[in-house]
């Protein structure tokens, strides 16, 4: 999508993330993403090692396993996030709506503002709760009034669910927030733009229980209008949240490995293979 | 401490070391500052004296500087718009250049690049001022002349100019610092909703950095306003209230180095006068760190 694009569907004011743009896909339309017979390089260290996942629309993915199995890299090769790390090198393909994401004539920066990402660690600007959620649409060509991007900023937060609470402190530091509020304002932060993916790379291992739930529960809302990939190493969370499951694995020598992926019910209860069973029964990991 | 159960002897001994090291860093953090008071004392003491004879009145209100001439004026105007004006040509050089530098070693070049070109640029900051002087006179200046006829020989603008070169490896090196220590996390934040590295620089990196860099800049500046020798040089000797930058004046440093150097009799009011200057440069130096400490407070982000 091109800026321009994306500056008529700001004029079309805040928030209907439902207008999807239309796209003619190549493979199976119910999936946003299709990683095909992927490869992640770090120099000569294969992270990822020929993975095929498909991405449902409106879904969300949970990608598990244990520390080091190539999970982040994955997910982090979906937005090309990857490309920032010295050295990474991608074999095969990521195609999004049918397109490859690595094909040579791709806008990276079009790729991250479709794609968008919320991490481990909450990382709010040191700017105004504000200006935070402002920032994307604002980088992103937005060419509305003052009153249109108050909109768009209390519909996003309101998203989040985190418009009640910082409603009167807008102009506060998004960096004085609680750490599950500053998760929600990165969330918040990410759907300004109006994406169609949103990447979720441990989204709650630095939060509390309570916070933690809060977000998981605002992720069943978010995936009516959008489709969410998240990486988890909590058991509990992925069988609660997730529609689909992907379990990696990783071997001494080798790591990176996608060993089955189906509905979450089947890998939680009769998975296909052995490892997946001990690992989500805690036998390992 | 009585309550652990350590042999006593052991303890003692371990103190003992620990009250003389204490005592030894002590002595080192408060050379610094006896100093500073040994400084302003020694300045106060021949101040007080000038302005026992010249009233701070005329030293404040007076627009001529005249103290080694027969009919002696004390305004000391003349010598801070010199200072004034060289420092800002400087500033407006080092500034954005240094930024520039530092925005580019920090987001956009690669680790090998910058390896060869940060200290590359920092030698540049171990040039003697003397040869900055030098250059400034009979290189920068001629150069300019043929663009700005009515350039004097002596004149603020090469300079400042000049100075503005020399303290681009101070901003550059600082301001990189800065940018450098706000935390990858903040980047990644930025790049994952769609921006461009020159958004994320600017709009991200920078503004998180701030108190860092207006802490380089005001380095900067306090550099340029004490800086002696390029202004001595090639600023001129001649003391006018003017913010015409391609005649010659008299920065409060060069005047102090001309007394300095001169034969003006010891003890003499002219004499005194250098410590009156002194302590005008040192109250505005002063107040500038005062600002930016202040200032860096205000704005400094505190990342984990």
């Amino acid at each position: 999508m091109t800026r321009l694009d994306a500056q008529i569907r700001y004029a079309t004011v805040a928030a209907s993330a439902e207008t999807q743009a239309v796209h003619t896909p190549a493979g199976d339309a119910a999936n946003v993403i299709e990683a095909r017979d992927l490869s992640v390089f770090y120099g000569s260290f294969c992270a990822v090692r020929s993975v095929t996942l498909p991405v449902r629309r409106n879904k969300i993915t949970a990608l598990i396993g244990p520390s080091g199995c190539g999970k982040s890299t994955l997910l982090r090769s979906f937005n090309r996030m990857n490309d920032r790390v010295p050295g990474s090198r991608v074999e095969g393909s990521v195609l999004f709506h049918g397109q490859n994401l690595y094909a040579p004539n791709v806008n990276v920066v079009d790729v991250r503002r479709r794609i968008g990402m919320v991490f481990q660690k909450p990382n709010p600007f040191p700017k105004s709760i504000y200006e935070n959620v402002a920032f994307g649409p604002r980088i992103n060509g937005w060419r509305g009034s003052k009153s249109q991007m108050d909109e768009l900023v209390e519909a996003a937060l309101r998203r989040a669910a985190l418009w009640d609470e910082v409603k009167d402190k807008l102009k506060q530091p998004g960096t004085a927030l609680s750490g599950g509020q500053q998760q929600r304002l990165c969330i918040a932060r990410a759907i300004a733009v109006q994406p169609e993916v949103i990447l979720m790379d441990e989204p709650c291992s630095a939060l509390d229980p309570i916070a933690t739930l809060k977000i998981e529960d605002l992720m069943q809302v978010l995936k009516q209008d959008y489709t969410i990939v998240i990486v988890t190493h909590n058991m509990q969370q992925a069988a609660r949240v997730s529609d689909y499951t992907a379990m990696m694995m990783m071997r001494p020598d080798r790591a990176g490995e996608m060993i089955e992926m189906d509905e979450t019910g089947i890998i939680f209860s009769r998975p296909r293979d052995k490892r997946t069973q001990d690992y989500v029964s805690g036998r390992f990991g | 401490m009585s309550t652990l159960n350590i042999p006593m002897k052991r303890q003692r001994a371990r103190s003992a070391g620990d009250i003389l090291i204490r005592a030894v860093l002590f002595a080192a953090a408060n050379i610094s500052v006896f100093t500073t008071i040994g400084i302003v004392l020694a300045l106060a003491t021949d101040t007080l004296s000038f302005f026992a004879e010249v009233p701070l009145w005329r030293y404040l209100t007076e627009t001529q500087w005249t103290p080694l001439f027969a009919n002696q004026k004390f305004g000391v105007w003349p010598l801070v718009t010199a200072t004034f004006l060289t420092s800002l040509i400087a500033m407006l050089v080092a500034i954005p250049f240094g930024l520039l530098i530092a925005i580019y070693l920090s987001e956009f070049a690669s680790p090998r690049v910058r390896a060869v070109l940060k200290p590359l640029i920092e030698i540049l900051a171990g040039v003697p001022t003397v040869v900055y002087g030098f250059f400034a006179l009979i290189v920068v200046t001629p150069f300019l002349k043929q663009f700005i006829p009515q350039l004097s020989a002596f004149n603020s603008l090469s300079a400042g100019l000049v100075m503005g070169v020399m303290i681009i490896p101070l901003v550059a090196s600082l301001s990189e610092d800065a940018l450098s220590a706000v935390p990858d996390a903040l980047r990644e934040g930025a790049f994952g909703l769609g921006a461009t590295r020159f958004e994320v620089a600017t709009r991200v990196v920078a503004p998180a950095a701030l108190s860092g860099i207006a802490a380089a800049i005001v380095l900067a500046l306090s550099r340029a306003v004490g800086e002696t020798m390029i202004v001595a040089i090639a600023a001129g000797q001649n003391p006018q209230l003017t913010l015409n930058p391609t005649v010659p004046v008299m920065t409060m440093t060069s005047y102090i180095v001309q007394v300095s150097l001169g034969d003006t009799p010891y003890g003499s009011l002219s004499y005194k006068t250098i410590f009156a200057v002194g302590t005008t440069l040192f109250a505005l130096t002063f107040v500038m760190n005062i600002l930016s400490f202040r200032f860096v407070r205000r704005f400094r982000e505190v990342y984990e």
